[in-house]
């Protein structure tokens, strides 16, 4: 059996990243390439960060996840090049990521508003967060702490 | 010495440096002066053992014995360590630990930017994906530098005794040698010593936001990246990083 690639990337957007578990790994980008080579499955996936302990449970679960499809011969390559970048942050994981109360990547190096409640009057606590992808913020209005995701 | 010595011998440094500064900021988890800076410092160190997989992979690859990042890591003792003196002195008082993570960040910045280029796309790659961390740790660490040094007459004597202290550690870094020569005329890596001048701006111009006074003298302790005489410091710490490779061989998760 050999699923077309468009449902195999369905499942895969099905599988959640295991810290931010309300975004899936397709949506955070990191999810490269797709392609059977004769009846094995290739997934070339990319590290967020060089030492993100999430990477392994990554590959873990989409494995898990592919194979519950009926899908057994995978491999999962890891790709370093070209570098993840949170441009590749999908437009759906963005509003989720609001939703959740994370705000998402600017360019310009820090958050547009508080994902809680709008305010636009927000300042950095720390340069780092709860895991290697977010930083720490907080909101001048409803001074509740929040996390950003990391720009880069 | 042949290419595939000269290129082991070159991933080693990037792979030891990121290694023993990974080690040495990790030492701060569960006891920084306060949170937010506890998860920066582990946040810093989890980026640098990152990297350190991924230059010790490649040197492994590149030395063809099969070794893996692992041996190389845990079961090579101080003599072949490969790393700069800067990275393995101790973390002493908080401003010591940022100020050596500064001059460590902004040449590490340096030469990731310039290896980018190299000619060995593994190189390359390795590069350019670490370079995006590295920006973002100078920007913390050189931020904090000011802010400190730049602070109470407490925070600033300690931040210049931390300079006068770390500064003479800080030459070895741009030191030339026949393995800098070999990766240099193979187009691989830069010339260290063709850095300095652009890392001594930046340094330079921190340093006075930060009112601190950068040391005449250059005088700089060698041995570190050479492996001929690390300070007795990497030993102590080898003893704890590799202590469980040691005691229980081959053990695993």
């Amino acid at each position: 059996m050999r699923p077309e690639l468009a449902q195999i990337w369905d499942w895969l957007d099905a599988v959640p990243d295991p810290e931010i578990p309300v975004i899936s790994v397709v949506d955070l980008g990191i999810v490269r390439d797709v392609a059977w080579h004769g009846d094995m499955l290739e997934i070339a996936v990319t590290p967020t960060y060089s030492g993100c302990p999430a990477t392994s449970v990554i590959a873990m679960d989409i494995e898990t996840a592919l194979r519950n499809r009926g899908v057994s011969d995978i491999r999962i390559k890891t790709q370093i090049a070209p570098a993840w970048t949170t441009d590749w942050l999908s437009e759906k994981g963005r509003a989720k990521l609001v939703e959740y109360g994370i705000a998402p990547p600017r360019a310009a190096g820090g958050p547009e508003s508080c994902p809680r409640c709008g305010s636009k009057s927000v300042s950095k606590v720390s340069q780092f967060g709860s895991t290697p992808c977010k930083a720490h913020w907080r909101c001048g209005d409803c001074l509740e702490p929040f996390d950003y995701f990391k720009c880069i | 010495m042949d290419q595939q010595t000269a290129t082991f011998e070159f991933l080693c440094r990037m792979g030891d440096n990121t290694l023993v500064l990974g080690h040495r900021v990790s030492e701060w988890c569960g006891k920084a002066p306060v949170l937010e800076e506890d998860i920066a410092l582990a946040n810093v160190a989890l980026d640098l053992i990152g990297q350190t997989q991924m230059w010790l992979g490649l040197a492994a690859e590149v030395e063809g014995a099969g070794r893996t990042a692992d041996d190389l890591a845990m079961l090579r003792d101080v003599w072949d360590f490969r790393s700069a003196l800067l990275v393995e002195q101790p973390n002493g008082d908080f401003g010591q630990t940022l100020m050596r993570q500064y001059l460590f960040d902004q040449w590490h910045v340096a030469v990731l930017t310039a290896l980018m280029e190299s000619a060995d796309p593994r190189v390359a790659d390795i590069a350019a994906k670490s370079v995006k961390e590295a920006r973002y740790h100078v920007e913390r660490s050189a931020d904090l530098v000011i802010r400190l040094g730049d602070g109470t007459e407490e925070s600033h004597g300690r931040m210049q005794a931390a300079l006068d202290k770390l500064w003479p550690f800080f030459g070895e870094l741009f030191d030339d040698d026949p393995v800098d020569a070999a990766m240099a005329e193979a187009g691989i890596a830069p010339l260290p010593s063709g850095l300095r001048a652009d890392v001594d701006q930046e340094v330079a111009a921190v340093m006075a936001q930060a009112t601190l006074v950068i040391p005449a003298d250059r005088f700089a302790h060698r041995g570190g990246k050479t492996g001929i005489r690390h300070s007795e410091h990497l030993g102590h710490m080898l003893t704890q990083m590799q202590w469980l490779q040691r005691a229980y061989p081959g053990a695993t998760w």
